[in-house]
């Protein structure tokens, strides 16, 4: 109907809006749920094999005989121990090795091919030597960790040196600052988003090595239980550890989100 | 320490503690980027409190040249000279406004201003002073706890002189310091420059490509050509920098008069390709 004023008009068709997805905080537990849920039943009306798939419920029954037992500190604490030194001896030396590589032309050119050469090495595949040049004690389980760990972080921590504003190191530079005081204060800061998000990668790679780790003759840990309960066949208890494994990723997880939040505060 | 006592004795007179006797004196500088010839025998003088605007068609070396006047860069030929001495409470005798500002995103404003003085043998106290001080100069102190993604374009420009204006330079090195601001920012920006010039009678190389700043805040033009930049010509402008609001009839002359200088360098630049 035209009205007065709009002679004869149609509105103009809207196109906008779109490509901008918001946080839906709740939906990502209900799909959990769901999936479970779905996966119980299909247990419990027999049309998941218990051979092929054991039910959510017996993995739960698996990981409560796990906490009665007090196993699963016993498992947990070992694993704990040596991703924690691993990952920690990995990332300051992958920070070091990085920071070299992003500032100093002769370390950059002698270091960055090494680092990409070895990088891609799987580090299950380098057990033996591992057991050879460490023992079969912590040791060569801790440097299965630091080894997966230490690669990623030296490739973050050097492209985030490369990406700090060069406009920020020469205002820094025109009032005199040291060559410490820049480090410190304009370029550390400065990569600290890529360290950090590297630091989200390493610590995933460092969860996915525990298991190789823990093949080295390891009587406790969470990767140990796995192994052990696959050559058992115990499907109830692989999958028990294989969810507190994913437990473990999500909680490192979070706490780099905690870290990001507190560092990267000036983001907004 | 004089330094605090300079600071502290700040009034708003007349020749305050800027008035260094430090000119400076570009020799002779001739520079190129491999084989593109970008300047070409500059010889210039930037006496102690004046303010000496640099304009030329873009790409015509303007902004290396200060880079140079600095020391952030080594001509190919020629030097910069500092003929006299720095103040004694100068801590950082040839200061920069950038620009793009430069402001540490990760600092607050106050941080930021604190960031420069932090090299220098102050206690905590004393530097803390120097940052309220040159916070309550630019009127920035309730904003001191403010990140610079918070803050306007006007206001992070304002922090940078603040900053600039804590190390007591002798000579402000300015790369175009307005030209990243909206059109109604940049004047109420100009206004304060010229305020802060009346005060503190600072040294400043200006460099810019705007005609209209460079009549309004130069004591001396310097024209340059294009590539490789030469001085063209040198203008003087008279007017005490306060009076000049009131001769726009005067200013828009000399203004048309540089146009003219510029016009035809403007648009052979305009038409050249880039690749430096």
């Amino acid at each position: 109907m035209p009205e007065a004023g709009s002679p004869g008009g149609k509105p103009v068709a809207f196109r906008g809006g779109g490509f901008a997805p918001r946080p839906v905080g709740f939906v990502g537990p209900i799909v959990f749920v769901a999936v479970i849920l779905l996966w119980e039943a299909g247990s419990r009306t027999g049309y998941i094999s218990a051979i092929v798939l054991p039910a959510p419920s017996q993995a739960a029954i698996a990981f409560w005989e796990l906490v009665t037992s007090g196993l699963l500190f016993k498992h947990l604490s070992a694993s704990l121990y040596r991703l924690i030194i691993g990952w920690t001896l990995g990332m300051a030396l992958g920070l070091a090795v990085g920071f070299a590589a992003g500032l100093f032309s002769l370390a950059r050119a002698g270091l960055v091919p090494l680092v990409s050469a070895l990088f891609p090495i799987p580090k299950i595949a380098l057990l033996p030597l591992f057991i050879i040049w460490f023992g079969i004690g912590e040791e060569s389980k801790v440097a299965t960790i630091l080894f997966g760990t230490f690669f990623p972080t030296v490739i973050s921590t050097y492209g985030g040196v490369d990406n700090v504003d060069r406009g920020l190191v020469r205002m820094g530079q025109s009032f005199g600052m040291s060559w410490w005081s820049i480090v410190r204060k304009i370029i550390l800061p400065g990569a600290m988003p890529a360290i950090l998000s590297g630091a989200r990668i390493s610590a995933s790679i460092a969860i996915i090595l525990l298991v190789a780790a823990e093949m080295i003759g390891a009587e406790h840990g969470v990767g140990a239980y796995v192994l052990m309960a696959g050559n058992l066949m115990a499907t109830d208890q692989l999958i028990a550890g294989v969810a507190i494994l994913s437990c473990l990723g999500l909680t490192v997880g979070w706490l780099i989100g905690r870290a990001e939040k507190i560092l990267l505060r000036w983001r907004g | 320490m004089p330094r605090g006592s300079r600071r502290l004795g700040d009034t708003g007179g007349t020749r305050s503690k800027w008035a260094s006797e430090m000119d400076l004196h570009i020799a002779g500088i001739s520079h190129r980027y491999g084989d593109l010839q970008v300047l070409s025998d500059i010889d210039l003088k930037i006496p102690e409190s004046q303010i000496v605007c640099i304009i030329g068609p873009s790409g015509c070396g303007k902004s290396t040249l200060l880079r140079f006047i600095g020391g952030l860069e080594r001509p190919e030929r020629g030097n910069v000279l500092q003929i006299g001495e720095a103040p004694r409470g100068s801590l950082n005798p040839l200061t920069y406004i950038f620009q793009d500002f430069a402001l540490l995103p990760w600092r607050t404003v106050q941080d930021n201003v604190s960031l420069v003085l932090e090299d220098h043998r102050l206690g905590a106290r004393e530097r803390s002073a120097i940052v309220d001080d040159v916070l309550r100069r630019t009127k920035l102190s309730e904003f001191k706890g403010a990140f610079p993604r918070q803050l306007s374009g006007g206001m992070k420009q304002r922090v940078a002189i603040a900053r600039a204006l804590a190390v007591s330079p002798a000579c402000l090195l300015m790369d175009e310091p307005l030209s990243a601001l909206d059109s109604q920012t940049r004047e109420l920006l100009l206004d304060d420059l010229l305020e802060l010039w009346e005060r503190e009678r600072f040294t400043a190389c200006y460099v810019t490509h705007n005609l209209a700043e460079a009549v309004r805040l130069g004591h001396r033009i310097v024209v340059l050509s294009r590539r490789p930049g030469r001085i063209r010509d040198v203008i003087e402008i008279d007017i005490p920098l306060a009076e000049r609001v009131r001769h726009q009839a005067k200013l828009q002359e000399q203004q048309q008069q540089l146009w003219n200088l510029m016009r035809e360098e403007a648009l052979a630049a305009d038409q050249e390709l880039t690749d430096a």
